[in-house]
């Protein structure tokens, strides 16, 4: 998770990285997951404490979280 | 108090390269189809299921229709059954006053089993079996010839009958379209179609009295109908000048498109596709401008897809979701390719039942099939999809539930909606009995399980 590290994130879900000059845009909950990984929580971690702060089922929280994981990973910002 | 939840989503920013269709999604909503909520439907029916609205297509068929009967004297239509044969479908269209067109024995029987006179049936087709076309001559249907072997079968049956049988041709021509179909008919530029006339009125037997032609299908060009309609009619004057005949049709097919969007062009159909209103003005124009005064000759139409397609709709359900391993985010729904024959060619209008937050994003929707080329939309931009989000397809009342197939799957039921919101089931969804029924296992090869 270094590479999440560098990155600009502000309050709105704009996200910019440095390094490559690309720039993304997330909503809400995609924010509350990046800055679980910045503070370097783990998938598992993260997945369990979603539905602790959204109206979410643990089912579909670990879908989305998946889901989200591979997207970051397709833009290689993990 | 825990917060709202909607699907985590992250999306590259794109500086200077906006995406031109649709980067803002304008939902496309459908809650209901001519009043009847999608989840009532399909709560009573089950999903995926096929829906046509019996208002819609009585209301285009009546709309195509005056827009020639208003601008030629002589119209009469024929329902294409290839484009949907199902009973409760041409029923509609018989009671609206089409006579029935087909291209196949078991067209034509379809057509009697539901009450239509033999009298008031096209036969056309490059195949019609000697059984068949006896049949046909003896009940009086209007035989378009495909072929000089088929001028040869029917003086046969002419002869054994002992009477002589009105028939058409069918011509090919270049009307300026491509690909031309020259594989059915007689070319006309060739001088096969005056040779097979020659022939006919040679025999003795067959009194030629229509020309025919198809000039393909989903065709954006009115004026390859004038061109088609001017070499018609001077075909039919040079006939009845040198033969003495007198040309009684001139039967122009069906071909033109519906509200629909080909794959591979980007425009939406309302821009891509010209009003029905070009294509009337263009046959009836040339129609008037090129028969002598007084003389007005049936002008059949065969359209199919253009009346049927946009009655029809599919409602169909999320299964499963996946990204793909560039990116693109994917659907699995309930509804496949088998049943959705002509997601080979158009790309879909995809509705949505309810509005669902998120931001949109380009997505590809693949079928239950186990199969690569299952993709029933490409590029269709949707918000994240929960599972069980319900899927509303349109226009697929033209050819789908002709040439659909039994393909893994059992294929589903069609319903149609009323004019009155009353729902009725017009095919039932298949179970094994359909598919076994026909199937014999040799007695030796019945599995002797303990
Ligand atoms: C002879 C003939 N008539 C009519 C039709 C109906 O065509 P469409 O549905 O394009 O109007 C067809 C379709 O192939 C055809 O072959």
């Amino acid at each position: 998770m270094e590479k999440l590290k560098r990155l600009a994130i502000n309050e709105e879900g704009f996200i910019f990285d440095p390094v490559s000059g690309n720039s993304f845009t997330t909503n809400r909950v995609g924010l509350w997951i990046l800055q679980k990984l910045k503070e370097g929580k783990t998938p598992e971690e993260i997945i369990s404490e979603l539905p602790g702060y959204f109206e979410v089922d643990a089912e579909t929280a670990e879908r989305d979280v998946t889901d989200f994981l591979e997207q970051l990973r397709h833009y290689k910002l993990i | 108090m825990k917060e709202p939840y909607e699907k985590p989503l992250i999306k590259k920013v794109q500086v200077g390269l906006s995406n031109k269709f649709g980067s803002v999604y304008g939902r496309h909503l459908r809650p209901e189809i001519d009043g009847v909520p999608i989840s009532d439907l399909v709560s009573r029916f089950g999903s995926p299921l096929f829906v046509f609205s019996e208002r819609r297509l009585r209301e285009k068929y009546r709309q195509i229709y005056q827009m020639f009967s208003t601008r030629y004297p002589n119209v009469h239509f024929s329902w294409s059954y290839k484009t949907n044969y199902l009973d409760a479908i041409c029923a509609i269209l018989h009671q609206e006053g089409e006579t029935a067109e087909v291209v196949s024995e078991f067209e034509y029987e379809k057509a009697r089993r539901l009450g239509v006179p033999g009298s008031e049936i096209i036969f056309n087709g490059p195949y019609k079996p000697i059984s068949a076309l006896k049949r046909a001559v003896q009940e009086g249907a209007l035989i378009n010839i495909d072929h000089f072997d088929e001028i040869y079968d029917l003086e046969d049956i002419a002869e054994e009958l002992g009477n002589s049988i009105k028939v058409g041709i069918r011509l090919n021509m270049d009307t300026g379209i491509s690909p031309q179909w020259t594989r059915f008919g007689f070319n006309l530029e060739s001088g096969q179609a005056l040779d097979a006339a020659k022939r006919i009125v040679s025999g003795g037997k067959l009194i030629l009295s229509g020309l025919h032609c198809h000039l393909g299908t989903f065709l954006l060009e009115p004026r390859a109908y004038a061109k088609a309609i001017e070499k018609m009619v001077d075909f039919a004057y040079e006939l009845e000048d040198n033969f003495g005949l007198k040309i009684e049709y001139l039967d122009i097919g069906g071909g033109f498109p519906s509200r629909n969007r080909l794959k591979g062009i980007y425009l939406s159909p309302e821009i891509a596709v010209p009003p029905m209103e070009d294509f009337a003005e263009a046959i009836c124009d040339t129609l008037l401008s090129k028969l002598k005064p007084n003389d007005f000759p049936k002008l059949i139409l065969e359209t199919g897809r253009a009346i049927v397609d946009e009655a029809g709709f599919l409602i169909t359900t999320v299964h499963a979701s996946k990204r793909l391993p560039d990116g693109t985010r994917s659907y699995v729904v309930d509804a496949g390719v088998n049943i959705l024959f002509t997601a080979f060619w158009y790309n879909f209008k995809v509705e949505l039942e309810e509005d669902i937050p998120g931001p949109a994003e380009p997505c590809i929707i693949y079928g239950p099939l186990c199969m690569n080329i299952d993709v029933v939309a490409e590029n269709v931009q949707l918000p994240p999809l929960p599972r069980g989000t319900r899927l509303i397809f349109s226009p697929v009342g033209a050819y789908n539930v002709t040439q659909w197939m039994q393909f893994i799957r059992y294929r589903p039921a069609v319903v149609l909606v009323g004019e009155d919101g009353q729902v009725d089931v017009i095919r039932e969804a298949e179970t094994l009995d359909d598919v076994i029924n026909r199937e014999r296992l040799p007695e030796r090869l019945v599995l002797k399980m303990s």
